[in-house]
């Protein structure tokens, strides 16, 4: 996927569309660097910001097998404020020792502009290490991410008895370099196939907007949906 | 099944080493039994040896329960013989650990009065036989000279060490073996052997001292990296590498500054050791003062693990392009602390805070007790968990019934898609009295989902009726 799509040694921002979309924006990084760490075997940095709200919620270990992704493939690091997950992060992106590192930082960052991101986005060329910046719902910065994405949960298919079903995330790409912007998508995540499906219940769009799909060929199960946000 | 040992109460009922376990029970209905674990009594053996080595430094295990100490020229530290010997029984009665000790002039003769010398003998734990006590007056037995061996001295007639000891030799070595001379030489003092004190490999050290003093951190690092390559050279030659590296610096005025780092594998890389101590210094609340300067440095090894030479042909094109994480981890945690560098862990339980919990990568792994996912099967269990459980007013249709809506944190959510309940049950088993008191509540989990599509895991705790009245529920997680 991040083969054809997103460039794999680059610097991604990731947003929360919406408040109480952190968990979607979060979930949709950590696949991206789980698709990663599964084509290489090197494992994946998770830089967090321990502060506010995140707080009082951990990682939970169950949840990320649930998704298919090797919670022993992850070294976490709790940190306290932006300062330290930036420097820890582009630490790790030029390490070189993992390939992804997830940049996970709370509200506004003043520190993260272009000068940051740029760094950030020579060291990942330079390692071969994909970046990504997972940040809540807050205003952008000026960024030399490669692209970004404002992420929403979506209406899950629903499975037996209107049970949710598996995760699915409504994206939009709201900047690119070099590219045109604005694009959605409507992926499911497949654990057991391990990659997107683009929901067949919407129309895919005619030009993708990448070097590449982003999301595999539409397989496996079909589903309803009641809504489409990002329709 | 046999007994191999037994406390002071179970000998004070008659019971015997070598009975058939059944017997004893059939006597001492109550008797309480655990299996014979050698290795573990060797251990335990080793680690009091240790310990007494803060009395002598000529300490040998006498296994399987006895321990020798040369406390030649020790006991004046601790007060005479007497005083030291009350100092030792209480430290080890505070163990919970009977003691017989005895002293004498050789260790076979110390031996022997320790084990033959006689507790029957109103000998109380902690009293000491007076060391002008007659080895001569134990029974033959004490010649520790195997069974066979002393059941012919006992059949020729010796029933104590004075009945041999008042023969000549020659003959009793014609008869019973030189060994047995041997040994009756050594119990008598005769014969000195000596103890083989146990011994610490020496710790690895490297110092350096200037005739002027240095207070330049570069020039600091300089010295610190030749020390580091010193005590690499030392390492290499046991084949070991350090867990954790400390430095001090010494200031002119007598002041010591400490530097520690650990590593999170045994390393001897003086690069890797440099880098951490490099970034151990930039991260110091109080940067380095060298006032005046330095006037030495000294580096010590004080945890080392066995690390084994690796061929550097084959794998140095792998090192290169694939860096092992642990270096930069190790990094890491020296900058922000080891609590801040985590990996995924768990136990094996269905309390979901058990579950998945989160270590310090230095702490040794706990593999994953969670079977594999279904397939086909959504997420059950969240990617985020709250610690604590948030409290969300919720509306169901009736009390014991699935959510319909939700408010959390000010905000209402209308409930699209639910699954449940998954009911968990409390812990009673960790609870004192079990079932019999009050076990704490059960929890009933729902994976629900609101009409925008975010997902929820909630919780009612208490069963409705059975346990509560008015169950209050929770958001436990958040899911994908």
């Amino acid at each position: 996927m991040l083969g054809s799509g997103l460039r794999s040694d680059g610097l991604h921002e990731i947003h929360a569309a919406g408040n109480g979309d952190s968990p979607a924006a979060l979930a949709f990084a950590l696949l991206i660097a789980h698709l990663r760490h599964r084509a290489d075997g090197r494992p994946i940095v998770w830089a967090r910001e321990r502060r506010g709200t995140a707080s009082r919620m951990r990682p939970y270990g169950p949840g990320l097998a649930d998704l298919g992704i090797d919670p022993a493939a992850i070294a976490l690091l709790h940190l306290p404020d932006g300062r330290a997950v930036l420097r820890a992060g582009l630490d790790a992106v030029r390490d070189g020792s993992a390939s992804a590192v997830l940049i996970d930082v709370q509200g506004r960052q003043p520190l993260l502009d272009l000068t940051a991101t740029r760094r950030l986005t020579l060291a990942a060329a330079e390692t071969d290490t994909t970046a990504l910046i997972v940040r809540d719902h807050a205003a952008p910065n000026p960024s030399a991410a490669h692209t970004r994405w404002h992420v929403a949960a979506a209406p899950s298919a629903a499975l037996e008895a209107d049970a949710p079903g598996a995760p699915a995330f409504a994206l939009t790409l709201t900047r690119q370099r070099g590219g045109r912007e604005g694009a959605r998508f409507l992926l499911e995540w497949n654990r057991d196939t391990g990659c997107f499906i683009d929901r067949p219940d919407r129309p895919r769009p005619a030009t993708l907007p990448l070097s590449g799909a982003v999301a595999a060929p539409a397989t496996g199960r079909t589903g309803t949906t009641r809504r489409d946000r990002a329709a | 099944m046999r007994i191999a040992a037994l406390d002071r109460r179970a000998e004070r009922l008659g019971l015997e080493p070598g009975m058939m376990l059944a017997d004893a029970r059939g006597r001492v209905p109550g008797l309480a039994a655990i299996p014979h674990d050698p290795a573990a009594d060797a251990a335990l053996l080793d680690r009091l040896a240790r310990l007494c080595g803060d009395y002598s430094p000529g300490v040998q295990t006498d296994p399987p329960d006895g321990l020798m100490l040369d406390i030649t020229g020790c006991a004046h530290l601790w007060g005479g013989e007497a005083a030291m010997h009350i100092a030792l029984s209480r430290r080890i009665g505070a163990l919970g650990l009977t003691l017989r000790a005895a002293l004498a002039g050789t260790p076979d003769a110390a031996r022997a009065l320790a084990r033959f010398g006689g507790p029957d003998k109103a000998m109380p734990d902690h009293t000491m036989p007076d060391r002008t006590m007659d080895v001569r007056a134990l029974p033959i037995e004490a010649l520790a000279a195997g069974e066979e061996k002393v059941g012919a001295l006992r059949r020729a007639g010796f029933r104590t060490i004075a009945d041999l000891a008042a023969l000549p030799s020659a003959p009793v070595a014609a008869r019973f073996g030189a060994e047995t001379v041997r040994l009756l030489d050594r119990l008598l003092g005769r014969e000195d052997p000596h103890i083989v004190p146990l011994s610490s490999p020496a710790p690895i050290r490297a110092a350096m001292r200037f005739a002027e003093p240095i207070a330049r951190t570069d020039s600091i690092l300089d010295v610190i990296e030749a020390l580091v390559e010193q005590a690499a050279t030392q390492l290499a030659g046991r084949g070991e590498g350090g867990r954790a590296f400390a430095v001090q610096l010494h200031r002119s005025d007598g002041h010591i500054a400490r530097l520690s780092i650990a590593t999170g594998a045994p390393t001897r890389d003086p690069a890797l050791v440099l880098r951490l101590l490099r970034e151990r210094i930039d991260s110091l609340a109080d940067p380095l003062d060298p006032g005046f300067g330095y006037d030495s440095i000294t580096l010590a090894v004080p945890r080392t693990e066995p690390l084994f030479e690796r061929q550097p042909e084959l794998e140095a094109h792998r090192e290169r392009t694939r860096p092992d994480i642990g270096a930069l981890l190790d990094r890491l945690a020296v900058r922000y602390g080891a609590a801040s560098v985590l990996r995924f862990t768990g136990e094996d339980s269905h309390q979901p805070e058990w579950a998945g919990t989160l270590a310090p990568t230095d702490r040794p792994p706990s593999p994953s007790a969670r079977p594999a996912p279904e397939p086909g099967e959504p997420p059950l269990r969240p990617l985020l968990l709250f610690d604590p459980p948030q409290p969300v007013e919720v509306l169901a249709a009736v009390p014991d019934g699935p959510p319909r809506r939700f408010r959390w944190r000010g905000a209402a959510h209308h409930i699209v898609r639910q699954e449940g309940p998954e009911r968990i049950a409390p812990p009673w088993w960790r609870r004192k009295g079990g079932h019999d008191i009050n076990p704490g509540l059960s929890r009933d989990y729902y994976r629900v989902e609101d009409e925008e599509g975010r997902r929820f895991w909630l919780f009612r705790h208490g069963l409705y009726g059975r346990e509560t009245g008015a169950p209050i529920w929770y958001v436990h997680g958040l899911f994908a």
